[in-house]
Order: structure tokens, then sequence, then C-alpha cells
């Protein structure tokens, strides 16, 4: 096996159209180690991504961010301006791992290595993230509720990386949240989770939202249903509780060691209603 | 004699402190050397072929490939090692069958659950070696298996053993089964007592097998000499007990074995059984090479003893005042691929904390596909006792009578005959149940959907064959050597406290240090709560007889006979006035004269330590259960337990507040989880769910010492009572919080949201 870290995105996709589909793109390594020492990969070439510069900042442009694929969730822990725009992304990224995980583990590879269970995608689905995308073909860009398809499934191409993704800008009185259930307060992975965005005008109505599920299906899900039950309202109970009914509707799991189907259905909805008062919160204060 | 020591009431300068143990610095540096960390020049690297499948027939074994492929040193399958007849013996607190053993380690004629090994490579490498184990072809019969205890008991189950009869049935079963054994204990009788009860509540239980949790996985190194002599460094709970099992199973002298205990990651039972080392040691002797072998942590979870699963049936009667009449329980106990479970234990612990006239218990050893048990802080009891605590709760509330009284009206106490025959000296159940009642953790007040439990737990506690070496060094410094494994509970510091405190020097002045199995005589396993009990004894008796020997040597310094000298705070001094006026000597001066004296100063023991004390507890725990979504949080625990006496007060502590953590992990989300072809889902710790710190508040500790009058600073065994009521006492409290009685284990959060809905429902 041949270890590379190529210093730009020319090179990086260079070695993975030379590799075919031999390579494996490297960059927490927090998945990738893994199946590698269970014998579930057997890479020839890993292509570590960490020395390209474009991947690995966090870029603000007239109130948009821009979040290299390759950034850490310390990285976006610490990261004070993200921090105020983002909350909803930075509860995902605090709530993967140890200190010592969140200190190599990326958004772009939580996300391209595809569980419906990653902690980071629903709210960069939420967020309306899109991400920018290089590969044998040259750049492209998707919604990140695209990317993945299926369990250890991806829409890239055989060659493709993604590179960063570009957020929008930040309404005045909006708001985002991530809230997962797990058995245990910590070092733990999602049984369900749920990004919830959305802002408010000035009379604090509802006028736009984002609803996103993980681990309650073979992908993240985007849920227009669930969001529809809070634009137009001021996210009251009556709302909440539409939004919770949408969120459990949605809901396509499976039983597993995890969670049984029936679980993951009810706790989508309660975590819907948590995860939105917590985003209308902020989206009050904000 | 030497177990005869009686407790002595005295002032105490060390005992009873809490210095910083000697362990300690290595361990928070990481200088500590664990199994894995020890290599020997020219090692090559073992790896275990596993069985895919929960039961099967090997047909076959294919190896040539393997052997062909270049830095292949060695492979072995079950004709490398010889068959054992049935010979029992004691490996901690559970007894082995040889024939058994030999099959677990590596399977002969079938496998009997997923992990199974089935062949061993060495290679040059780790990466040759992994890659050798798929050269290995073997061809099974799958066979149906089964893994529920009771749906192992049917007639038409899988049958794992073919010539197993059932053992302790009157009269003897005519054809063969999976209950391998069934124990019985009664004492009165029972209909008489259930007749004479004012109420009578028969309920069942259920719990899923549950792993020690250990943080180190297994690991062993063994080298094989040309003239026949092994020297073997492995991480277990009992180096003489290894050493006993590789001689037996590989036919070898004891004393050509040394086995190096190294520092140990946690064992809590799980460590007292050979997996790796015979293997290790037939492919260094085939290889002429150290073989290192280690296990993942999936091998972990796949192929060594957890504890048992079990369902058990539990019936009491009870008076209007609460006094039990009858009780009655039968306990279904999974004993994996080979008999031998906890349950004699679990049966002998029902219902022991009380005092009763008509008892009738009966356990079921059933085996079935999963891999064999091994013990788990205290085998087999907090399994038995969650449903004799929760039936106790449910009389307390429906009799109107406090938790704590219902337990106090039929507390044993000294004096009490136990349904498995002795009768308890003096023991401090009752003391613990009092104090918990004055304890401030009763006054705090619960919210909504928070609730408090209450629960006890009893130990036996054991003794058993023990040596120790200690040894005056020159400058006066003193050197133990420890044949008890120090589990990582902190016993060389409670070892070294008590020889201070014996020989009257500084704590420091004493390193005490464990031996390896050719420094020392057999000493068993450390298990059953023994170490600071057994080894304390035998620290004691080797501090008075080099005490004895300081005061000879003294006396042939002042000349004078050698009753005339007296040991005190570290000096030898004249008994008194008509001996004759001499400055006391200090150990420091003896010791350094000690070569023209007559030779260097020692004091050893080899005692069978007996008279252990048994244990008691009581566990108070809130909990706060969100009724959407079932999750339970413990918001406040308090442990109570009787020590006897607590040597080291922090490390006993620990030991209260560490057994209450793995309680807390049992009762609510730890499990093993199989699929429908008996495949284990969950061989890891993040499916494998144990707490985490911020799971658990800090566990409140309360001390209760009521003297072992068989030790002599009253040491009773700690480590084992803490795991015991925290089962019960949650399930307790998530009654009092939500009104619903789970009696089935874990309660994880699926299973506490679906008892809510149901209940809701019911409720119309």
């Amino acid at each position: 096996m041949r270890y590379e870290a190529p210093a730009s995105l020319d090179a990086a996709t260079r070695l993975l159209a030379d590799a075919g589909g031999a390579a494996r793109v490297l960059a927490g390594g927090t998945d990738l180690l893994i199946q590698m020492r269970a014998d579930l990969v057997e890479p020839t070439v890993l292509v570590d991504v960490k020395n390209i510069a474009e991947m690995r900042e966090i870029a603000e442009e007239g109130g948009r961010f821009r979040l290299g694929a390759a950034v850490t969730g310390m990285e976006i822990m610490e990261h004070e301006g993200f921090n105020a725009a983002w909350p909803g992304i930075v509860d995902g990224a605090k709530l993967i791992g140890s200190i010592q995980i969140r200190g190599g583990a990326t958004r772009g590879g939580n996300l391209c290595n595809a569980s419906p269970a990653a902690d980071s995608v629903p709210a960069l689905i939420a967020a309306d993230a899109i991400a920018r995308i290089i590969g044998p073909d040259g750049r492209r860009a998707a919604p990140v509720e695209d990317i993945a398809t299926a369990p250890g499934r991806t829409s890239l191409a055989a060659g493709e990386i993604v590179v960063s993704f570009d957020l929008p800008e930040r309404e005045p009185r909006s708001g985002d949240a991530y809230l997962r259930f797990t058995p245990r307060t910590e070092m733990d992975i999602a049984v369900v989770g749920v990004g919830v965005n959305l802002a408010l005008d000035e009379a604090g109505m509802c006028v736009a939202a984002r609803v996103a599920l993980g681990a309650v299906a073979e992908r993240a899900l985007l849920v227009d249903e669930a969001a529809a039950a809070l634009i137009g309202t001021r996210v009251d109970d009556a709302a909440l509780a539409a939004l919770s009914a949408a969120a459990s509707a949605a809901c396509r799991p499976i039983d597993d060691k995890r969670g049984t189907k029936e679980f993951r259905i009810e706790v989508a909805g309660v975590l819907a209603e948590r995860a939105a008062r917590i985003a209308l919160e902020r989206a009050e204060q904000g | 004699m030497a177990t005869m020591l009686k407790y002595e009431d005295k002032d105490l300068k060390v005992v009873g402190t809490r210095p910083i143990r000697p362990d300690g610095v290595d361990k928070v540096t990481g200088r500590a050397r664990y199994g894995a960390d020890v290599n020997l020049p020219g090692q090559i690297y073992g790896r275990v072929v596993r069985s895919p499948h929960a039961h099967a027939r090997v047909l076959a074994i294919r190896t040539d490939k393997a052997e062909a492929l270049k830095g292949v040193k060695a492979v072995v399958t079950r004709d490398d090692f010889p068959e054992m007849p049935v010979e029992y013996a004691a490996a901690g607190e559970l007894i082995v069958n040889f024939r058994d053993v030999t099959r677990n380690m590596m399977a002969r004629e079938k496998v009997l659950y997923d992990g199974h090994p089935v062949a061993a490579v060495a290679a040059t490498s780790e990466a040759i070696a992994r890659r050798a184990a798929r050269l290995i072809e073997v061809d099974y019969e799958v066979l149906p298996h089964v893994i529920d205890p009771v749906e192992a008991m049917a007639d038409d189950a899988p049958l794992l053993h073919e010539e197993q009869m059932t053992e302790g049935l009157d009269p003897a079963p005519e054809k063969p089964s999976n209950l391998a054994k069934v124990v019985s204990f009664a004492k009165g009788d029972v209909e008489q007592g259930f007749a004479e009860a004012d109420l009578v509540i028969e309920r069942e239980f259920n719990t899923k097998p549950v792993h020690q949790g250990y943080i180190e996985p297994q690991a062993s190194i063994a080298s094989y000499t040309e003239d026949g002599q092994v020297e073997l460094y492995t991480a277990t709970q009992g180096h003489f007990v290894i050493r006993a099992q590789c001689a037996k199973l590989l036919q070898m002298d004891i004393s050509k074995i040394r086995v190096i205990p190294t520092e140990l990651g946690g064992g809590f039972g799980g460590k007292n059984n050979v997996y790796l080392e015979p293997l290790a040691i037939v492919m260094s002797k085939k290889s002429n090479r150290p073989v290192k072998m280690t296990m993942s942590r999936e091998d972990v979870f796949r192929s060594t003893g957890p504890t048992s699963g079990a369902h058990t049936r539990i019936k009491i009667g009870c008076r209007k005042d609460g006094r039990i009449t009858a009780a009655e329980a039968e306990l279904d106990f999974q004993a994996g691929a080979f008999a031998g479970s906890s349950v004699p234990m679990a049966a002998m612990c029902t219902f022991t904390r009380y005092d009763l006239d008509n008892v009738r218990v009966r356990g079921n050893d059933i085996t079935v596909n999963r891999p064999k048990v091994a013990a788990y802080r205290a085998p087999g009891a907090p399994i038995s006792i969650f449903g004799v605590e929760s039936i106790l709760d449910e009389m307390s509330r429906e009799l109107g009578i406090d938790p704590i009284e219902i337990r106090l009206k039929n507390a044993a106490r000294q004096g009490t005959q136990t349904y498995y025959g002795p009768t308890f000296g003096p023991i401090g159940y009752e003391e613990t149940l009092n104090r918990a009642r004055q304890h401030p953790h009763l006054q705090e007040k619960l919210g909504p959907d928070q609730g408090r439990g209450i629960a006890t737990g009893f130990w036996f506690n054991i003794g058993k064959e023990t040596t120790t070496t200690l040894n005056v060094n020159e400058d006066g410094s003193v050197t133990v050597i420890l044949g008890t494994i120090d589990v990582a509970g902190g016993s060389r510091a409670a070892m070294a406290m008590m020889v201070a405190e014996e020989l009257g020097i500084d704590v420091d002045k004493v390193r005490p240090q464990i031996g390896d199995t050719q420094t020392l005589g057999f000493n068993f396993v450390t298990a059953g709560s023994r170490g600071t009990f057994a080894s304390g004894i035998a620290v004691t008796v080797a501090a008075r007889k080099a005490i004895d020997v300081m005061r000879e040597r003294a006396a042939q310094m002042w000349d004078v006979p050698v009753d005339g000298v007296v040991w005190e705070d570290g000096h030898a001094r004249p008994a008194s006035s008509n001996v004759g006026e001499f400055e006391p000597l200090s150990i420091v001066e003896i010791a350094r004269k000690s070569g023209m004296t007559g030779g260097p100063i020692a004091g050893h023991a080899e005692i069978t330590a007996e008279g252990a004390g048994p244990g008691f507890g009581t566990h108070i725990v809130d909990v706060e259960v969100d009724r959407r979504t079932g999750l339970v949080k413990i918001l406040r625990y308090t442990v109570i337990q009787d020590t006897g006496k607590a040597i080291h007060p922090a490390y006993v502590e620990g030991q209260f507040q560490g057994g209450a953590v793995q309680g807390i992990g049992w009762a609510l989300n730890e499990e093993y989880i199989y699929d429908a072809d008996g495949r284990l889902q969950n061989p890891g710790f993040l499916d494998y769910r144990v707490p985490v710190a911020s799971d658990v508040p800090f566990i409140g500790t309360d001390i209760v010492e009521v003297p072992n009058p068989n030790h002599p600073y009253g040491v009773r065994g700690i480590g084992e009572v803490p795991i015991i009521p925290p089962i019960a006492a949650i399930s307790n409290a998530i009654h009092d919080a939500i009104g619903i009685r789970l009696r089935e284990q874990p309660m994880s959060p699926p299973k506490v949201l679906k008892a809510i809905r149901e209940a809701s429902n019911g409720a119309g």
C-alpha cells in the first residue's frame, strides 16, 4: 500500500485517476482506518488530502461561509464566526467521538463515508449547504442531500473528491440546531438525528425552514413536509406537533442493534420538536 | 497456626490512611507494562482462525496453503493438542472441566459458538499471520443453534453435547439434553410458608448476557526452549492457575512453566482462564521462536467468557407486617458452550440477605451456542437478586412499609443460618440498612418523572492458598513478594500498609512486588474478593515472623534471652528494666548488622486463608425518566457497604464506585445482541454500551466497618458486593419515577419507551 499526501487538488485527482478504483481518500481517517483494520477495504493507494489548502480552511466572503471538506471538528468548534452563524452545524461537530477523534474527523469524510447516522450531515442539509466537487472531468456542485445514496454509497463518480461546502448568506433572525438520540451521553452513534434550520420575519413568523433526519432511512433525508409544518407559523405548540408528526411520517428505518423501527419513528418526532425549539430560540436571539 | 490470626482492636498509624499507590506513577506516565507491551527478541506473531458459525460439525481443516506461505512458522489445529478426560479444577469462582477447556481453546468435533477457535497460525509479521489465517480452509456441516436458555431446555432444541446427561436430577434422565446440571437448596417447608402468607407475589425476570468490559484485551507471549522450558508472560488474575491449566493441557511438569504476570488492565473474573496461552506455547515449540498473541476487541467479545444471560422465576410470600414466610426461586442460566455457569453461586446468593425459615431454590445450568461463560464480579448474584429485590419493593408498596424497614424486618444477622449451610458470624447487613435510613440522600427532593430505588446485595468472599516472602533488606527497607495479582484495585498498596503497620516503619520503606510462579508457592487466583483478605493475612504472618527474627538478633546483640526483647514502633526494646538498660535498636541498625548476627532477615507465609467475612451492601439510586424517549438518567447514587476494615479507604471507595458503574451499565444498556444465525452483532465498545464518565454522577460512598474476627485488621472482601444491587435498585427507581416496573434487563430506551406505550394503551 502506498501513502501519498499531495499539496494540490490537481495532484490529488491525478493520483486517484491513476489508481483506478483501488485508491481511497484519507481525510481524518476515523472511518477508513477502522475499515482497513477490519479487512473491509484494502486500498493500494491512500491519498491524504489534509495538505490541500483549499480543503483545510473556513473562508468567509460577504456573509457567506465556505467550509473546507477536510477542516476538522475541533477547528469548526473553535471558529467564533462560524459558531455564531451556524451553531447547528457546530452541534453536529461537537457530538462526534471524543476530543481526539474530533481533532481528526472532517465533514467531507463524514459525508462521503455515507453512513445514514453521520452526525454532521443533517445540519449541513438543513443549512442548504452545497458540496463543491472536483474530479477527472473538472469541477461541479451538488446539494449535500444528493451525495450519499445508501449505506457506504455516494453519487460521486470514480475519482471525485468533495472539496468544500458553500453555505448561503445568513439572514437575520435565523437559527439552526442539531440533536441526536443516543443511549449514552457521548462516544456513541446516532439512533436518530434531526437538523432544523429556520428563519423568522420581524413579526416572529417562520418564513423559511429546512428539516433533515438522520439514521431513519438508507441516507439522511430532507423532509419538506416537516419544514412546511413550520413555515407560516409562529413555531407554536400546534406547529411543533405537526412538525413532529411529519418527521415521524417521513421515517423508513430498520430494526437493528442500535434501535427498533418503532422507537426510531417515535423519537424522530420528539427530537424534531426539541431541535426546532432550540433553533427558534437561537433565531429569536440572532 | 498461620491462619489463626484473630482481629485485634488497636491504634493504627498506617492502616486507614490514604498514601499514593506504589503502581500509580507507572500507570499515569504510561510506563506500566501490560500484556501487549512485552516483546522478546526474535518473536513472531500468532493469530487465531475462528468459527463463523454458531454451531457446526468440523469435517475437515486444511492448513497446507497457509503453511506454504513465506514467513509462516507454525500452524496448529485440534491435532496438536491431546484429548483430555473429564477432570474438574477450581479456576476463580467457577469450576472448569479439562475435557471442555481443551475444546474451548481449540475446537475438536464441533464448533459451538461464533468465534470458537478452529486453528491458529504464527508468522514473522502480523500481516503475514492475517493472510495465512485466511488461507486455512475449514469444512463445516452447519447445525441448528440455540442461544436462549429457556428454548435450549425444550425437547426439540438443537443439542450441543450428544453425551451430556443432566447432573443433579433424581431419577437420572434417560436421554441427553442441554440441561447440564441442576443445583438445589432447600430449608424448612415452603408450601406451609406460602400457606401462612398474607401476600404472595410471583414474577419472572429476564437478563441478557453481559461482558466484564475490561479495557485490556487478552495478550500473551510464550517462549519454549530446546530443553522443554516455558517462559510465559500473560495478563491474568492468577498466574499460578494459568500455569496449572497449561501444564495439564500440554501434559508438562508444572516446574517447567514459568508464568510472569504483567500489569493487568482489568479482569473482573474474565481473566482466570486460558485462551491464547496454550496456543502460543505450542506454536513456540513448533517454530522455536517466541510467539506473541494479542486479541482484538472483537476477539474478546466473540470468544472470551462473558456472564450468563438468564431467565428467573421468583416467588415470595409474606405476612401483613412484612415478615417473609416463604421464598422460592428457579434460575435458568446460560453456561455458554460448555457446562459450568455461576448458577450455583447465584442460587446461594438469591435470598441470603434475609433470615428465612422456608426456602427452595433450583438452579439450571444450560449449555447454549455462546462463548463459555466466565466469572464476572460476584458471579450470578446481580442476576438472581434482581427479581428478589424487585418483588420486595412491590411488597413494601403493597403493604405500605418503607423499603428499608421491610428489609430490616427480615435481615440476616449474626447467628442466622443460611439455606445452603453456614451460620453467619458477625456481619454488617443491618448496619448498612440503618446507615441508609440516616443518609442525607433520602432527604433530597425528587421532581416530576424522578424516582428513588433501594436494593441490597450479599457476597460470600473467599480465602484459599496464599504465599508471600518479606525480605528486610540490608539497609532496613523492606521488599514484599506477593503471589496474589493486584487486579488494579490497589492491593499492593494495602499490603505495603499492613506490613508498615506491623513493622512500625514508614509505608514508603516497603516496596510490594508481584512475584512470578517460580519465586513463590502456589497462590489461588485473585477472585472472590480474596486479595486483601488472604494476602493481608499472609503479609501479616510474614511480617511477624521477620519481627521474631529481628528480636532474636537484638537478643543476640544484647546477650539476653529472646523473651526479653519486644518489638515496638520499628524498634527492638528490652521487655522490661529487669532485662537490662539498652538503647532501642531500629530495624535499620539490626538489618545493617544482619550479616554478622546470622544472615539476611526474612519472613514468609504459606497459608490457606480461612474465615473470609461475608460482605453486604445497600444502594440508593435516583433516576429521571424521559417519558418521550425512554432514556433513564442516573441523578444520584449512593453505595453503603460493610468493608470490615478499610485498609486504604480511597481504594475501597474506588471499588464501591467501579462496581456501581458496572452495574449501572448492566442495568441500562449492556447486552450481547445476536442475529438469526447466532452471530454476535455488537462485538465492540461502540455498540456494546458500557457507561462513559459523563453518563454517571459522582458515586457517593459510605464505608461501614464491622470487623471480620478472622483477619488481624478485620478485613472483609469488598470487590464484588458493589455490582450486585444496581440492576434491581434502578428498576425500583424507574417504577418510583413513572409507575412502571421493568423486569427485563437492559432497561434501554427502546424497551423503556415500549413499556411506557404499553402502559398508556393498557390504561386506555
